[in-house]
């Protein structure tokens, strides 16, 4: 399989996916310029981590018009999984490929710290790997990672069971100080109906070897080979 | 004409920024102040034929990119 990692002006975290990817996971990876048409045969596209467009206007609000988020979409259209890490689930959203915001942290701090998050679906091609349950320990660094989406919406993604990770404590509850930036129902990533599209604040990337603290963000991106090996060879876009 | 675009957060989005400023208020003594939210505000300049049609595009701009409908109302003035 191959990985595409989009470059915006203003990503920061677009080599820390690629080393994890590469050399964690000996992966096929190439970097993408937002300038670009989004072009060749990939099965899984990172919006990475960063600030695109100095986070000007809002986070996310201008790097959803860059010229390769027209086949971002379409490649998602088409069932192609996208995977948005913190800056990127913030553009997704803004992007609509993902319900609801990111808003400034109820804290108003920039929180760089590792926390825990918990599996809560597990039928998803980003989540696969793992148990319903399982405590990944992932750092977050972020301004704006308040989770917001109004009533109905939350309805919606409790229903369709969108809501694949939570922020929780080390024993894995739902505690008032165990959701760092003040995230709706503690909600630190979402997918989209089709399952095909997966937002999260925390960094995978930057948990994928002991040195750094630790693996758990492998599973992540393991998840997503288990899911494109399971459904054979093919690309999703020609 | 020049238009002037305010952009808030909607009634039930939290505003921690709101806050911390009516925090701030009521530590300078301003006892009255009852609560503060803190929005954007933008001034653009723009060549319109009609009033109406700068409405629209304003409108337009503003639902694209200036305002996430998701989280945020805006309103705006037109000067001429």
């Amino acid at each position: 399989m191959r990985w595409g990692v989009i470059v915006f002006p203003g990503s920061c975290d677009e080599q820390d996916v690629y080393d994890c990817l590469k050399n964690n996971l000996r992966q096929k990876v190439d970097f993408l310029w937002h300038k670009d048409p989004l072009a060749g045969k990939f099965d899984c596209i990172v919006l990475p981590g960063g600030f695109s467009y100095g986070d000007y206007l809002r986070s996310g609000a201008m790097a959803r018009f860059s010229p390769i988020m027209k086949g971002v979409v379409e490649f998602a259209q088409k069932g192609g999984l996208v995977l948005g890490i913190c800056n990127g689930f913030q553009i997704l959203c803004e992007a609509g490929l993902l319900p609801g915001a990111l808003t400034r942290n109820a804290s108003l701090q920039f929180i760089c710290r590792r926390v825990f998050v918990r599996l809560e679906e597990t039928d998803t091609p980003f989540t696969c790997a793992g148990k319903k349950g399982q405590l990944l320990k992932l750092p977050i660094k972020h301004g704006e990672g308040c989770y917001y989406a109004d009533p109905t919406t939350l309805e919606r993604l409790h229903k369709n069971r969108q809501i694949l990770v939570r922020y929780v404590d080390a024993k894995g509850r739902t505690t008032p100080a165990a959701d760092p930036n003040g995230s709706l129902d503690h909600i630190a990533g979402v997918c989209n109906e089709g399952r095909n599209v997966f937002g999260l604040m925390p960094h995978p990337e930057d948990a994928g070897e002991k040195i750094l603290g630790g693996e758990d963000g492998l599973k992540i991106f393991s998840s997503v080979i288990e899911a494109c090996d399971k459904r054979g060879k093919r690309a999703w876009l020609d | 004409m020049r238009v002037k675009i305010f952009v808030y957060l909607k009634d039930g989005v939290l505003d921690p920024q709101g806050k911390a400023v009516e925090r701030s208020l009521h530590a300078l003594g301003y006892k009255e102040v009852q609560d503060v939210r803190m929005g954007k505000y933008l001034e653009v300049e723009l060549d319109a034929p009609s009033r109406q049609a700068a409405e629209e595009r304003i409108r337009e701009m503003c639902d694209k990119l200036l305002a996430n409908p998701v989280i945020e109302d805006y309103r705006f003035e037109i000067e001429e």
